[in-house]
């Protein structure tokens, strides 16, 4: 279980203070399918960068369980960086490495014997749909498969939480369906806990089983997404409906 | 007369050689702690980074010239003398050590921010982020940097072939300068010119052979 508590960050320069959060709160219970969604300067990027632990708050705190995230330091703050699986937007992938050796960065950052590697290593390339592609390098890849490896790279601990930010934002639509699928195929798979922050409607229509809309830095709905997008309350809910059907 | 350019050729592909190498070892580092240390980098330490980088930047700004002259005391305390082969290459390594820490900082300053973000994220340390992603990424970018300084420092070699340093440069200082030898200046330049070559190609050849980042 995660609870995020009153959480609040504000970014100050001499002209200008933005509140970027504003003491928000929620809880993510074990096995929860959770789209976060807002359009940009909502506040995504800021609470995604809380909850992978690069970014202290001003105020409030992130529980896991009943560990405060933002009391960790040293040793137990890289180990608890391990738990939590990350997928960017960006890839971000070793390019001079081979898929199987992206695959495994995270396991060898912590000595995993070479044996071991290899198992989970090779039991993730097929989770993920690239058997056969294990030496192939990043440059190689399409977009999709990128993104695959970086799922499979942020699975290789076999961490709590899977966050995603903006997962398929890069990826055209038949591409992000099937990125989409396969999230929903680990989730019912490992029962791995997942959060997706998006800018995309469809994304959390499409998979998740919760939702939480942002606005100016403060969560304004959060309910079930079915409950949510059949009637929606907040302004920018509506606003953001509203721009998926007249794209559609 | 052959016989001397054949060593000197040697010579200076000696000198050229092990001073890369100092060079790299020493400049390695700098370069390393110069990114590392900046104020958004993985381990800041600001007064560190505005230190160091004072440092390379005055050493760098002192033509290569006087630099020898002027370590004459310390090449002494290091080799025994101030003239030869084993003094060149004293001087060169520490007026290439700034111009290599600069190229280092240069390359990594080339690898994908968002992959140092996702290394931390995923939990590295400083250290592994150094030797396994920032190192790792940038292989092709070192190897040109290895060139880069060989072929620099066949041409600050040369310099220091004006106060008998030995090499292509103090013969082509001695025979083809003092004694109007213009035959023997211009073979050495020949010869200079296919060793720049031949370093600019092959090291080129290696370095692309290691970039993985074209399909």
């Amino acid at each position: 279980m995660i609870r995020i508590e009153k959480l609040t960050k504000t970014y100050k320069n001499d002209q200008s203070r933005l509140v970027a959060l504003n003491n928000v709160s929620a809880t993510i219970e074990q096995g929860e399918f959770l789209g976060i969604i807002g359009s940009s300067g909502a506040g995504k990027s800021t609470l995604i960068r809380h909850l992978s632990l690069i970014e202290k708050p001003d105020d409030g705190t992130i529980w896991l369980e009943d560990v405060d995230l933002f009391q960790l330091k040293g040793r137990d703050l890289l180990r608890m960086r391990r738990q939590l699986g990350i997928v960017f937007q960006g890839y971000h992938l070793l390019e001079q490495k081979n898929v199987f050796d992206n695959i495994a960065f995270p396991l060898q950052l912590v000595h995993t014997d070479k044996a071991k590697v290899k198992d989970r290593v090779e039991e993730l390339i097929s989770l993920v749909g690239l058997s056969g592609k294990a030496h192939a390098f990043p440059a190689q890849l399409s977009g999709g498969q990128k993104q695959r490896v970086a799922i499979a790279r942020a699975l290789a601990s076999s961490p709590s939480l899977l966050l995603c930010d903006e997962p398929t934002s890069a990826l055209d639509v038949v591409t992000t369906k099937s990125i989409l699928d396969l999230l929903v195929e680990i989730h019912r798979k490992t029962n791995v806990t997942i959060v997706i922050i998006t800018h995309e409607i469809s994304v959390v229509k499409a998979v998740c089983q919760r939702v939480i809309v942002m606005n100016e830095g403060s969560f304004v709905e959060d309910g079930s997404v079915k409950q949510i997008f059949s009637a929606p309350q907040h302004e920018m809910t509506k606003l953001l409906l509203s721009y998926q059907e007249g794209l559609l | 007369m052959t016989e001397l350019l054949i060593k000197g050729t040697f010579d200076t592909l000696y000198i050229v050689s092990m001073s890369t190498l100092f060079a790299l070892l020493g400049g390695l580092p700098i370069g390393v702690l110069l990114t590392v240390w900046k104020k958004d980098g993985i381990s800041p330490f600001v007064y560190g980074e505005k230190l160091l980088s004072g440092i390379v930047n005055t050493v760098r700004s002192i033509p290569f010239i006087i630099l020898i002259i002027a370590l004459f005391p310390f090449t002494r305390l290091i080799v025994g003398r101030s003239y030869g082969i084993q003094a060149s290459i004293v001087a060169l390594v520490v007026g290439a050590i700034p111009f290599v820490a600069r190229l280092v900082e240069s390359a990594l300053a080339e690898v994908d921010e968002g992959l140092i973000k996702a290394a931390i994220t995923m939990g590295a340390t400083p250290w592994q982020i150094v030797s396994k992603v920032y190192v790792v990424e940038s292989v092709p970018a070192l190897i040109r940097l290895v060139s880069l300084t060989m072929i620099t420092l066949v041409g600050y070699a040369a310099m220091a072939g004006v106060v008998g340093g030995g090499g292509l440069g103090d013969i082509a200082i001695r025979y083809g300068l003092h004694r109007y030898q213009t035959d023997i200046m211009l073979i050495t330049i020949v010869i200079m010119v296919i060793m720049v070559q031949l370093i600019q190609s092959g090291f080129n050849f290696i370095a692309n052979r290691l970039d993985r980042r074209r399909a």
